[in-house]
């Protein structure tokens, strides 16, 4: 019997060797966010370089620990509205590559900036059956000012949960885009789009240079 | 006398601008934003006082003050503000927010050294924000149309009318002398723009067309900051209504893209 028992574990441990890439994709979203936003913050702390505003370390840490779990596709595609579908395939991926530069140099922008904020997570409400959520933080600031809201929406995907549109104080960051790119369209095409957010990320680019950063 | 006449001030520039906007005939093609022309214009000059005179203010003032003079600053005056956030709170019902903003201002002005130093957050006693816009907003005002005020910024019809009721209530108004009043109020601008010194260039970094990004972030988060937050809870539908491709589940968008969302290079139509 205990021998039996024995074989049993190893055999299932092996197998969960095989099986490990999918155990950690269906981490909960919850403890995911929680996991990287935590990661980051302590990072972007403690790196001294960072704090001195180095946007090139910087983009380097929202590379390696952010970008995997976030599906820019789908932001872009969410952003665009009725217009992603009538977009070639070509034009959908130029769309998401610029967006996706834009995002995360704002996103680095922010982190610039963190000094001694805290995470809160507030509960998290869904159903494990669930493939679409919210994770609701605050960040908590010092100067007696009121916590900034920063929730995170998810959905279930094969490889994983992913980041498909955040909200700061208030605002979804989707629907803010939404008419930004809407008019954009309208006056230009999608390729008038792509090109104004192609020359906002150079200039951006140029930008962080310029401050020797 | 000089406050009442100060306060009146600012009432007739509120007034002026509802007065203005009703009577104004402007390009009407964004039904969400009826009053874009004047409000560009607006938003345009308010960015022009902006990077000519508060920004340098502002970036002077970061650069120069301590941090522990710019926080105590920021403190001091918000405990002024909590007195009216703490009134706005009962007057909407929700009392446990309301004393607690009550013992903020107690603890604070006490122990805070009169509210220099933010004790109460410590305690345990988060700072709120509110405003007679939200109140109006809880008593079932919609906000109405975005409106763009000489030097304030970003408003809507309801919050703008109801902005003399915040002017009224500034406990700061009627502190005399005037020639501590008036710099007071000067730092107090100076200190809030400085403490979105940081958030401001981001939205400049982020934003393709600075006026449309202010103006959906900005209704977004007064929705927000009137039901304080529950709106978050649901999951906004992005769903146009023309864009086939199943229904979802209610407040669920449905896929946009018939290829599978992971990151891939090729998509098919």
């Amino acid at each position: 019997m205990k021998i039996t028992t024995k074989l049993f574990a190893i055999l299932f441990s092996i197998s969960a060797l095989f099986f490990t890439g999918s155990a950690i994709a269906q981490e909960a979203p919850d403890v995911l966010v929680k996991r990287i936003s935590l990661d980051v913050l302590d990072t972007a702390k403690a790196d001294k370089a960072i704090q001195g505003g180095n946007q090139k370390r910087i983009q380097a840490l929202v590379e390696a620990k952010i970008l995997p779990h976030v599906d820019f596709q789908h932001m872009t595609a969410l952003a665009a509205g009725r217009y992603w579908r009538e977009a070639t395939p070509q034009q959908q991926a130029r769309l998401t590559k610029e967006f996706r530069d834009l995002l995360i140099h704002t996103y680095s922008g922010a982190i610039a900036q963190i000094k001694d904020q805290k995470l809160q997570f507030r509960p998290f409400r869904a159903s494990p059956a669930d493939t679409d959520v919210i994770v609701y933080s605050q960040v908590i600031q010092s100067q007696g000012r009121e916590p900034v809201q920063l929730n995170y929406r998810l959905e279930k995907q094969a490889s994983g949960w992913r980041i498909y549109d955040i909200n700061v104080l208030g605002a979804w960051l989707v629907q803010t885009y939404k008419g930004t790119f809407a008019t954009e369209i309208g006056k230009s095409g999608i390729d008038g789009l792509i090109v104004s957010l192609a020359e906002k990320n150079k200039k951006l680019a140029a930008g962080s240079i310029k401050a020797g950063k | 006398m000089t406050t009442l006449i100060h306060l009146r001030w600012k009432t007739v520039i509120a007034l002026l601008v509802v007065g203005v906007l009703s009577g104004c005939a402007t390009t009407n093609n964004n039904p969400k934003d009826p009053y874009e022309g004047f409000n560009r214009s607006m938003f345009s000059f308010n960015d022009k006082v902006d990077q000519i005179a508060m920004k340098p203010a502002a970036t002077v003032y970061q650069k120069v003050l301590p941090t522990f003079v710019q926080t105590g600053i920021g403190n001091f005056f918000g405990n002024i503000g909590d007195v009216w956030i703490a009134v706005n709170n009962l007057m909407q019902g929700k009392i446990e927010d309301g004393m607690s903003d009550v013992a903020r201002v107690i603890v604070n002005s006490s122990f805070g050294l009169v509210g220099v130093l933010d004790v109460a957050s410590e305690a345990g006693l988060p700072k709120h924000n509110e405003d007679f816009g939200q109140t109006l907003g809880k008593w079932g005002f919609k906000s109405g149309p975005y409106v763009v005020l000489p030097f304030l910024g970003s408003s809507t019809v309801r919050d703008t009318i109801a902005l003399p009721a915040d002017f009224y209530a500034d406990p700061w108004g009627y502190k005399f002398p005037v020639r501590v009043r008036n710099p007071g109020y000067a730092v107090r601008l100076i200190d809030r723009r400085a403490a979105v010194l940081d958030a401001s260039s981001l939205i400049e970094d982020a934003a393709l067309d600075k006026y449309e990004f202010v103006r959906d972030a900005y209704l977004q988060r007064r929705e927000s900051q009137v039901n304080d937050g529950a709106a978050n809870e649901q999951k906004p539908n992005y769903e146009d209504r023309d864009v086939s491709g199943g229904s979802g589940k209610d407040g669920q968008p449905a896929p946009t893209t018939p290829a599978a969302p992971v990151s891939s290079g090729t998509k098919s139509q």
